[in-house]
């Protein structure tokens, strides 16, 4: 009995100088919480390990926390529990939450306060501005970033005379009409469809076309903007869609991707607009036909079409830490914008590099010489420099506000409302979100 | 007669009920309280900032034309719900209590859809009925020649929501009749048999008043169901589309509080939810409940 308890004391000693001597040499946890699954989700651990082997100092653990709302939720909860990750990925629409969550720790101040001398000029400026505030400081570290860009049936356009689609001027908008209408004709069950029809249609449609989708330069001046989508141009559009649904020239094929990427992929319609991301998604489910891709079709009027805007998510970084931890996490933020890094991340994923430099080794590399499709988004988003119509969209409630577009325009595809009624019904429902939200937060 | 057990102790009851009791506060009405106070409120997610403002979150509500179109739509599906669910499962009920082979196997078949998730028949139907990809709906648009479109059709969608719901309801209601019917003393039926009563009078004057207490007890259980538990089948379907004709109450709560973050109006929505339950199960049981023949 009493060698028993010697022997264990000796132990619990033992440990104690062991344990404690650990956590001496014990290296600085940065957790970091984001929504990347499967194939991403292993691009962005490799990303990670790359980091942690780098340096001794601090140990970055990537946590996958579901979907996007999944993952703000879990990052609304832990913070609201004091117990926030210091990175937290968040999607694009909710930008306006996040800066105005006051939990934030902006990223610009970040890596100023870290001595980071970064020349934001060297990034892809359409990527930066969504996340700016007004005065151009960037608040969150663009992380996937995407575009919309058009994919076409090769083998169908063929068959339909069709000629192949320049990969840097758009088509037309009529050009489209007649090709459509070739396509339909040719006996392909229907011409074009679209994923995300919010972001592709209204969104980018207003952004690339130079209007305003919402007043206050897009809401990024003023919480009392208003939205501008009932506007002739843009109802003129939808009802332009709505007319091609007659004769299937256009068909719907639901909200988000899965519908209208099956319709492509069963070659039900010719032409499918959605995001860049759907790339990698085509290359693994498409064997039976050739693809390609073109930029987003414009308007005949409108000869110098804007940059189009991006999709996808930022990292933001959570205030309530220790100093020591956010040398670590801007270390972090570094790593990521590094060329290599990005450059693996765009081959490996198809989302935009973020940084010129990166751009620039890609295009030496010849690697859109391999793959010409993948450099199609990145030169519709940087055509031109982004102006107010078309850096981004600073939208309280914008996932609501989505919604909404989303119902009102399902309510013109399917008869109900005429293309002016459903803009003006959405513009009207979605002003009701943003006042809630200005009184929010005011 | 019922037998009343005695307890010598008199803290052994209450420490007996203690653990539901702590469940029930901390997983029922501490949330339940906490929903009250932010359906009073408007607040930043994060915390920080939580204006009261009375009932301002309630008076946008029912002034929004469409909420009070997601509550007719929240009736009508449920009675749906709880329509097909039942005829079905006491149509199956019958047929299987006169099934004279195989009784066990075929019951146990029967029970096994109740063991489905509702995100999971949702996605199973989904498979089956999506204008896309779905082999049924191949089937529907192909040799009915019908336009089955519920990505674009209000009606479709919604009809396609209820028997995804209803499916594994069925099971549920399945083994509530079954057992029901055993308990109806077999002499009963058989004598109205030798009177001379048809299987279907037999049925509507014996079997049915007598199966009153089940069916009372179903279709409150069905309608709770298609309340609250068919956010799976809804969110894996339809996401409330298109244009909002599948919008049920439970699935605006979650659009608006845990995607779109606005806790003031969630909380306000579900305060409206919790009441209209309540009150639905209170008027059962005021009005049908006396209808109910509990003995034989």
């Amino acid at each position: 009995m009493n060698t028993r308890k010697i022997t264990m004391c000796f132990a619990v000693v033992v440990a104690a100088i062991f344990l404690s001597g650990q956590v001496m040499a014990e290296p600085i946890t940065i957790n970091w919480w984001h929504a990347m699954k499967g194939a991403r989700g292993k691009v962005i651990d490799t990303m990670i390990k790359a980091f942690n082997d780098s340096q001794s100092e601090y140990v970055v653990v990537g946590t996958y926390k579901g979907n996007y709302d999944e993952t703000v939720n879990a990052g609304v909860a832990a913070y609201r529990a004091k117990k926030q990750p210091h990175l937290i990925q968040s999607f694009e629409v909710g930008t306006q939450t996040m800066m105005l969550s006051g939990a934030v720790y902006p990223v610009y101040q970040l890596m100023n306060d870290e001595g980071y001398k970064i020349d934001w000029k060297g990034y892809l400026q359409p990527v930066l501005s969504y996340y700016m505030d007004k005065d151009g400081n960037l608040m969150s570290m663009p992380f996937n970033s995407s575009t919309p860009v058009m994919y076409y049936n090769v083998d169908l356009f063929k068959k339909a005379g069709i000629p192949m689609l320049d990969k840097e001027k758009p088509v037309t908008w009529d050009e489209m009409g007649e090709i459509t209408a070739k396509l339909v004709k040719s006996g392909v069950q229907g011409g074009l469809t679209f994923g995300w029809q919010s972001w592709t249609q209204v969104e980018n449609y207003s952004a690339m076309h130079n209007i305003p989708f919402a007043s206050k330069a897009n809401g990024y001046e003023g919480l009392d903007c208003e939205l501008l989508i009932n506007n002739e141009t843009v109802v003129k559009h939808i009802a332009m869609l709505k007319d091609w649904m007659k004769d299937n020239r256009f068909f719907y094929g639901g909200q988000k991707f899965q519908g209208p990427s099956a319709e492509f992929a069963a070659q039900n319609a010719g032409v499918y607009i959605d995001s860049v991301s759907q790339i990698a998604k085509l290359q693994a489910t498409v064997k039976d036909f050739q693809w390609d891709v073109a930029p987003m079709p414009v308007e005949a009027w409108m000869k110098e079409p804007q940059n189009s805007i991006i999709g996808g998510a930022s990292l933001w970084v959570f205030k309530g830490h220790n100093k020591g931890d956010y040398k670590g996490v801007a270390a972090l933020l570094a790593h990521l914008a590094t060329p290599e890094m990005q450059v693996y991340w765009h081959k490996e994923t198809g989302y935009f590099p973020i940084t010129l430099a990166a751009y620039e080794q890609l295009k030496k590399e010849g690697y859109y010489k391999e793959f010409p499709y993948q450099e199609v988004g990145i030169k519709q988003l940087t055509r031109r420099d982004p102006n107010k119509q078309s850096r981004g969209l600073r939208l309280g409630y914008f996932i609501q506000i989505r919604n909404i577009i989303n119902e009102e325009l399902e309510l013109v595809w399917n008869g109900t409302k005429t293309a002016q009624q459903a803009m003006d019904d959405a513009t009207k429902r979605s002003n009701q979100q943003l006042r809630e939200f200005e009184k929010t937060y005011k | 007669m019922i037998k009343r057990s005695v307890f010598s102790s008199r803290t052994l009851p209450y420490l007996l009920i203690l653990p539901q009791i702590l469940v029930t506060l901390t997983f029922f009405y501490w949330p339940a309280l906490q929903g009250l106070m932010q359906s009073v409120m408007r607040s930043n997610p994060f915390g920080g900032r939580n204006t009261f403002i009375w009932f301002d979150n309630f008076i946008i509500l029912f002034t929004d034309p469409l909420y009070l179109k997601s509550i007719m739509t929240t009736f009508f599906f449920s009675a749906c719900v709880a329509a097909v669910s039942i005829c079905l499962g006491l149509f199956i009920a019958t047929m299987a209590n006169r099934a004279l082979k195989a009784k066990a196997v075929i019951r146990t078949m029967l029970i096994w859809p109740y063991a489905v998730a509702p995100a999971i028949s949702g996605i199973l139907w989904l498979f089956l009925l999506h204008p896309s990809y779905g082999v049924v709906s191949y089937a529907i648009k192909h040799w009915l020649g019908m336009d089955w479109n519920p990505l674009l059709r209000g009606s479709d969608a919604l009809f396609m929501v209820v028997i995804a719901s209803a499916w594994k309801e069925i099971s549920y209601n399945f083994v509530f009749f079954v057992a029901g019917m055993q308990a109806i003393p077999k002499s009963l039926i058989e004598a109205a048999a030798i009177d001379g009563a048809s299987p279907f009078r037999r049925f509507w004057t014996i079997t049915l008043p007598l199966l009153s207490p089940t069916l009372f007890f179903v279709t409150v259980m069905n309608i709770i169901y298609s309340f609250f538990d068919t956010f799976g089948v809804i969110h894996t379907m339809t996401q409330g589309g298109p244009g909002g004709a599948t919008n049920i109450l439970v699935y605006k709560v979650y659009q608006d509080g845990f995607i779109g973050l606005n806790l003031g109006a969630s909380s306000s929505q579900s305060v409206v939810l919790m009441t209209l339950i309540i009150v639905i199960t209170v008027l059962q049981f005021k009005y049908v409940e006396k209808k109910v023949q509990y003995t034989g």
